[in-house]
């Protein structure tokens, strides 16, 4: 099998539902905060893509220092628009520190671990080991048409 | 001295060869360290650049 970029189709749906809070301006929501989104890594052998629906533990790496789940998103700039583009995009790095992540790993899946686990994109890289190291995940720019997130 | 981090804990980078990569294409700029001792692999780290991102086309409201 292999994993694909995408945007996950149930993402879109939950959008028209207002499921996902990515700022403090959530007038859905009855909590005025923004909902936490996670960053998890999956083998290469793995199937991450638009189909996937929420975040689940089966292809994702295991190894020392990675933890089931992945790792917390940064999330300090709130979506926004520039003409008829929408777009948000992590605001630092994706950093996985002091990993040993031996078996092939390919994508990045992210998603909402406050609204149930449920997916948002799967991003996808030249496969990748890391030994006693650490693996970083950079974001393009946070514009319309290159951010990490675009609706257009 | 710059210490690296290894499978054997912490050791002198110039006691290790140090072996450096790059993929440059149009989904990521990547780069990777990789340290060996004695042909053992006791260090790999990886920075991914994403370039692409996910575009959702044709997301409209039609009010009627």
């Amino acid at each position: 099998m292999a994993n694909t970029q995408a945007m996950c189709t149930s993402f879109k749906v939950d959008l028209l539902n207002a499921v996902h809070a990515f700022s403090s301006s959530n007038p859905a929501q009855t909590a005025s905060t923004a909902n936490t989104f996670k960053a998890a890594l999956y083998l290469a052998s793995a199937t991450v893509n638009a189909s996937t629906t929420a975040y689940s533990s089966t292809g994702e790496v295991s190894g020392t220092g990675y933890t089931a789940g992945g790792i917390t998103v940064t999330n300090a700039t709130a979506p926004t628009s520039s003409g008829t583009t929408a777009y948000w995009t992590p605001s630092a790095s994706l950093v996985y520190s002091g990993v040993t992540l031996a078996t092939a790993f390919d994508a990045v899946l992210i998603y909402n671990s406050t609204q149930s686990n449920k997916a948002v994109s799967v991003h996808t890289f030249g496969s990748q080991t890391v030994t006693a190291g650490t693996f970083t995940l950079t974001m393009p720019s946070n514009a319309a048409g290159t951010a990490l997130l675009n609706l257009a | 001295m710059a210490l690296v981090t290894t499978t054997k804990g912490e050791m002198d980078e110039s006691l290790l060869d140090k072996r450096e990569g790059s993929i440059d294409n149009d989904n990521e700029l990547t780069r990777w360290v990789e340290y060996w001792l004695d042909g053992e692999l006791v260090h790999r780290s990886v920075h991914v650049h994403l370039k692409q991102n996910v575009f959702s086309d044709g997301i409209a409201a039609m009010l009627a």
